[in-house]
């Protein structure tokens, strides 16, 4: 399952983190952002709890970029 | 301006005035120290915070770091040695967030700018209801409602003209400003703009399968797929900043430990200081920001000219294109069939096409179709009688009461007719009438008329090979190729064949080099998705072709080829430019503050100044080379 969600994050280098602490997220099997239309799109594993894992991989984002925000 | 923003630039102007009212307050000591908080805490609160986040999380290394470390260091150096120039601590937060809005704010506008350029989202449809017409949500209108697109209005959703006529700008989609003309009956497409008219439509497709939502999901999920040069910025900021941190330090510790060392007073805060403007420099923002937003930039620009470049990695490919392998009907040639002579006519030209037209005039087979088209005229079944198709050979008919026979030699050869073979290339048809011969028509598929400047330009793009992949026979196949002067050809492929000569030719491919195959993307899927980039052309509707290409060109133009190469090459350029000027500039800075010729004054100017002048580069990338 790949779905789409809009995200607020400031400076490039902090969307590349993100991206690196989102695809290392239990559940996630790809995720990538797109700092200029401002998405994350995930690649969830095989039976992953949506909710779950997006309130998991918001968790790990906020620790590498406090001021960041995910709509799921 | 955000909200954010907005509250950042108001940090900006009150720290300034801060700055210059303390200018002329003549405070000493603890008290002057106590007042330079005030505007220090004031613009850099928020990166102080972050920095004791990161440390708390175990991000160490970043730019809130980065900042903090270096003004608070500052800070100290001026409280230890008495100077009390506390305005460079704060002057380095206020540089560094004035970088930060700019940047957050530059791209934040051009990133709105090109979403503009590229927003072709309907926001609505109408449908009448009662004789009212009522704005929905496209989403939640059913294939094969009727719905109403005023002039001016953008086509929400696909489908076919139940009633109306009008002419649609389809710009956003091709990148063709001519407008073109529909009426009852005709496929209009999402994204177009109705120009004059009122349409009523009959939808075909759900909002989100019909085309403009297919386009704008595949321009926006094309930056997902990265190019070799982002993942190298990525790469390269993972080890960068780290490093300089290292750097730093070691430029605290060791020179003073060397003068130690030689028996010279180690002037400790000379070295702390600059290892402090050391770490103001080392931010890689304006590489991480610039990389991106190039190709994103690029991507869009491409778009809006008619080409969808599914990702970075193939607007990357396409700059190294050096050979170009095309598929021949329909990419090359037009894929219709066309009269394109009558030779030996014992009558008037007009007047064989007519016997022959008529005689065919039963038939849909694509041959008789072309034969009605250069003929022109209605055909009038009276006119025509005891027509006897002979299977595959042509066909006998009586036509104005005498006998016509149109076909091939074998057919002349069983009406024991003596015909004359044709010298050109392409199917000839041959006209018998009242048993004897009458002259042949040469049907052929003819050449798009761009074809050969486009194959001129590809050269000029820097491509140094073409060749021409077909099912067709030899003959044809090399009469095409030398109109076009396409270098080499391979005909009689069988799809599978395709393959096979498509892997031939990219072994045979020096490193570095790449092979782009071009094809109209309906029955050469296998071809597209084989080469290093798969272009298809005239795709514009078909799902099957978006599907499989890499690069999908809207129309059937073929001289888009050599824009769409042109356009990697420009967008790729101005990455290596903005590579190099952002590295460069940083070591420069770097040496520079390590042999002290440079103060925190400039390494805080360098940073930003680096990062706007990249992002206003990048956005070069938007206006595509014709």
């Amino acid at each position: 399952m790949k779905k789409t969600y809009p995200v607020e994050v400031d400076c490039a280098n902090c969307a590349r983190k993100m991206e690196e602490a989102a695809g290392k997220t239990p559940g996630v099997a790809a995720a990538s952002i797109n700092f200029m239309t401002q998405k994350l799109s995930v690649e969830f594993a095989e039976g992953a709890e949506e909710q779950a894992v997006m309130r998991e991989l918001l968790r790990v984002c906020r620790r590498v970029e406090p001021d960041c925000a995910i709509d799921f | 301006m955000s909200k954010k923003q907005k509250r950042t630039l108001g940090r900006i102007l009150v720290t300034a005035g801060l700055l210059a009212a303390l200018w002329f307050v003549p405070a000493r000591g603890w008290l002057k120290l106590c007042l330079y908080l005030v505007p220090y805490l004031l613009i850099g609160y928020d990166i102080l915070r972050k920095a004791a986040l990161g440390i708390v999380h175990g991000q160490v290394f970043d730019e809130n770091f980065l900042m903090a470390t270096a003004t608070v260091g500052a800070f100290a150096l001026a409280v230890a040695s008495g100077s009390g120039d506390y305005l460079e601590a704060i002057a380095v937060m206020l540089f560094y967030q004035i970088g930060e809005w700019f940047q957050s704010y530059a791209v934040g506008r051009s990133r709105r700018s090109i979403a503009q350029l590229m927003d072709i989202r309907p926001d609505y449809a109408n449908i009448e209801t009662d004789g009212k017409l009522e704005r929905v949500d496209p989403d939640a209108v059913a294939v094969g409602t009727l719905i109403t697109v005023q002039p001016g209005e953008r086509v929400p959703i696909d489908g076919v003209v139940a009633e109306g006529r009008s002419t649609l700008d389809a710009a956003a989609l091709t990148g063709e400003s001519l407008p073109r003309e529909v009426g009852e009956g005709d496929e209009v497409l999402s994204g177009c703009v109705n120009l004059t008219g009122l349409l009523r439509l009959r939808t075909t497709k759900e909002a989100g399968e019909s085309t403009a939502a297919k386009i704008l999901d595949l321009v926006e999920n094309a930056s997902a797929r990265k190019s070799r040069s982002e993942n190298f910025i990525s790469r390269f900021a993972r080890v960068y900043t780290p490093a300089v941190c290292g750097a730093a330090l070691v430029l605290a510790v060791l020179p003073p430990l060397a003068l130690l060392a030689l028996g010279q007073g180690p002037r400790w805060s000379v070295w702390l200081y600059r290892a402090l403007a050391f770490l103001v420099t080392s931010c890689p923002c304006a590489l991480v920001i610039s990389i991106p937003l190039s190709f994103f930039a690029g991507i869009g620009g491409a778009s809006r000219a008619g080409m969808l470049v599914k990702g970075s990695n193939y607007l990357e490919t396409l700059s190294q294109v050096r050979q170009v392998a095309f598929d021949k009907t329909g990419t090359l040639t037009q894929g219709v069939f066309q009269v394109v002579g009558v030779h030996g006519a014992t009558m008037p030209q007009e007047q064989l096409l007519e016997y022959a037209a008529l005689a065919e005039s039963a038939s849909s087979h694509p041959i008789s179709k072309s034969l009605q088209k250069a003929w022109g005229g209605e055909p009038d079944r009276d006119r025509v009688r005891d027509i006897q198709e002979r299977g595959g050979n042509g066909v006998l008919a009586t036509v104005d009461g005498r006998t016509v026979a149109v076909g091939s030699e074998r057919l002349m050869a069983a009406l024991k007719v003596p015909c004359e073979p044709c010298q050109q290339t392409g199917t000839v048809v041959h006209v018998a009438v009242d048993g004897s011969y009458a002259g042949h028509i040469l049907i052929a598929d003819v050449v798009k008329p761009q074809a050969g400047e486009a194959l001129r330009q590809l050269k000029a793009a820097g491509v140094e090979k073409t060749v021409m992949l077909t099912g067709d026979n030899a003959r044809t196949a090399q009469a095409v190729a030398r109109e076009l002067g396409v270098d080499q050809v391979h005909s009689d492929l069988l799809p599978a064949d395709k393959v096979a000569k498509v892997e031939e030719l990219l072994a045979a491919l020096p490193r570095g080099k790449k092979l782009a195959f071009v094809g109209d993307g309906i029955n050469d899927a296998p071809v597209l998705s084989r080469a290093d980039v798969g272009i298809a052309m005239g795709a514009l509707g078909s799902d099957a072709a978006i599907e499989a290409a890499d690069v999908v060109l809207m129309d059937d133009d073929p001289a888009k080829l050599a824009q769409a190469i042109r356009i990697s090459k420009k967008c790729l350029g101005i990455v290596y430019q903005n590579i190099a000027f952002a590295i460069g500039i940083k070591l420069l800075c770097l040496a520079l503050v390590a042999v002290g010729a440079a103060n925190m004054w400039l390494a805080i100017f360098a940073d930003v100044g680096v990062m706007v002048l990249a992002v206003l580069n990048a956005m070069r990338c938007l206006k595509t080379p014709k």
